[in-house]
């Protein structure tokens, strides 16, 4: 997408200084994903493809229903499909195996620490808004795949024609000018949300009394706190094991390796290199140089 | 003519044409990879990616700059790598090396073609630059687009701490060659006077001239 100004600068890839920020009193918003209400039709796939005008090629099957089988950048938003055997509990502690078929809208969770904005050494690449939509400004990405390093939940992907990152944008262009995501508009079942943060939330917390009085005592909302909450949050009926959903993490946070790299390292290196040759300059003009001795 | 002035008939030959060429290649391909790999570490240094057309310019060129300066430094390796390795008066010379940076040369030890402070930036050089290819490759996102994250995470720490270390290391070596006067001559001319190897590789000079001078 491109940069809107409708819509201020929380975080900026690759700047040091500060982003436009006087309109700091931006809500946060939130998309709510309810897994217990999806039925899997993939309309929120079909919205996508059309308000953002992407068409993936025809691909494979690979067993479930997932279509396209993995996202792609050209398919912004994938149904996981996982079939599990959960332990529920049923009448007061007895233990009962139960078949579920559990149905993920995959896509980007808008993070609030974004890894793939840490990661991103173009400046302006990669924004972050005030109302925490994280956004790839295409035409300043330089297609060295750092996002795809820095994610903790394998979002980014990168186009081999044109070499740019790709990923939901949280249709941050309808949400500038107040409509809600193309997703949350096709979903037939009210399965996806969209509203303030707060407010989604709020909606989550009954939900989740819904749900654990049909039964699903572990039901909860899914907002990682490693990477500071997400925007774009899951109703999960077993919110104790993510990784059901298709390998959701269960605590997902931006890597050491990210952050050593992208943090510490990077201003040690420089230093070190201008430390260098300020060392070497000095040593210079107070030791002198060791002369050449003329020879007979 | 005096006693004291420069003969350059009486020069000695330190690197041939080959080796004086596949140098300076090295060199102009270190600071193109270098460069272009520096606009990428911090974001105060992403201007030098002007310098190569631009942000995906860079990106698209660094990793060949990079895998073509590593090959071009095999040649050096091959040619150099005995000279390079440590014998015992290199840890005499490294005791005394506070000395030889305080300024003072004649204490030193005598020793051959390289000083256990050129042999070491040697062994930096060829194992940050192994270290540099080898884990580029983890995240050349252009030829190797599907190896796993984790390889990718790791493949950039330590490529960049490779990065600095052969940063260090070559700001060491461009150092000395300005610091001990004479020196550049071997690799602009070849040749090297009598004066500079006698003061600086005093072995390597009876090596080549056949001269015990020491006794002189």
């Amino acid at each position: 997408m491109s940069s809107l100004q409708s819509l201020d600068i929380a975080k900026r890839s690759a700047t040091t200084t500060p982003s436009p920020d006087v309109r700091n009193f931006v809500p946060e918003v939130a998309k709510l994903i309810d897994v217990s209400a999806c039925i899997g039709c993939k309309a929120c796939q079909v919205a996508c493809m059309e308000w953002n005008d992407i068409r993936p090629e025809v691909g494979t099957c690979d067993g479930t229903y997932a279509n396209p089988t993995d996202l792609g950048p050209s398919a912004w938003t994938v149904m996981r499909y996982s079939e599990v055997e959960v332990k529920r509990d049923v009448n007061n502690a007895q233990e009962e195996s139960t078949l579920e078929w559990l149905i993920r809208k995959d896509g980007c969770m808008h993070c609030d620490d974004p890894g793939c904005l840490k990661s991103c050494p173009s400046p302006g690449a990669i924004v972050k808004y005030a109302n925490g939509i994280v956004d790839f400004i295409s035409e300043h990405c330089i297609g060295c795949g750092y996002c795809v390093t820095g994610c903790p939940f394998d979002v980014p992907r990168i186009s081999e024609k044109d070499n740019k990152s790709y990923k939901c944008t949280l249709c941050s262009d309808r949400v500038g000018v107040g409509l809600e995501p193309a997703c949350v508009k096709a979903c037939p079942t009210g399965a996806i949300h969209f509203g303030t943060k707060v407010d989604m939330h709020e909606y989550a917390s009954t939900r989740i009394t819904d749900l654990k009085e049909r039964g699903y005592a572990q039901a909860g909302v899914y907002d990682p706190q490693g990477v500071g909450g997400t925007h774009v949050m899951y109703v999960l009926q077993h919110a104790d094991q993510p990784g059901l959903y298709h390998g959701l993490p269960t605590n997902p946070k931006i890597s050491p390796l990210v952050t050593l790299w992208k943090g510490v390292a990077k201003p040690l290196a420089v230093g070190a290199i201008i430390g260098a040759a300020v060392v070497s300059f000095f040593h210079y003009m107070k030791v002198g140089p060791i002369k050449e001795k003329e020879e007979d | 003519m005096k006693l004291t002035s420069h003969d350059p008939s009486k020069d000695l030959q330190r690197y041939n044409d080959l080796t004086r060429m596949n140098h300076w290649a090295i060199v102009f391909l270190y600071f193109g990879a270098g460069l272009s790999g520096l606009a990428f570490l911090h974001p105060s240094l992403f201007f030098l990616s002007n310098l190569f057309g631009g942000g995906p310019w860079s990106r698209i060129l660094h990793p060949y700059m990079g895998l073509l300066m590593a090959l071009l430094f095999v040649g050096m390796y091959v040619e150099l790598w005995r000279d390079n390795l440590l014998v015992k008066v290199d840890i005499e010379w490294l005791k005394k090396a506070n000395e030889m940076f305080a300024g003072n040369k004649e204490n030193m030890p005598a020793i051959g073609k390289y000083n256990a402070g050129q042999k070491i930036v040697f062994w930096l050089m060829a194992g940050s630059l192994l270290t540099l290819v080898a884990t580029g490759i983890l995240f050349w996102q252009a030829w190797f687009p599907h190896l796993p994250i984790i390889l990718r995470r790791i493949g950039v720490v330590l490529h960049s701490s490779a990065a600095v270390l052969l940063i260090l290391t070559v700001t060491t070596h461009i150092y000395a060659a300005i610091w001990v006067k004479g020196t550049t001559r071997a690799m602009t001319e070849g040749k090297v006077s009598r004066g500079w190897a006698k003061a600086n590789h005093p072995l390597w000079y009876e090596e080549v001239t056949g001269q015990d001078d020491s006794v002189k």
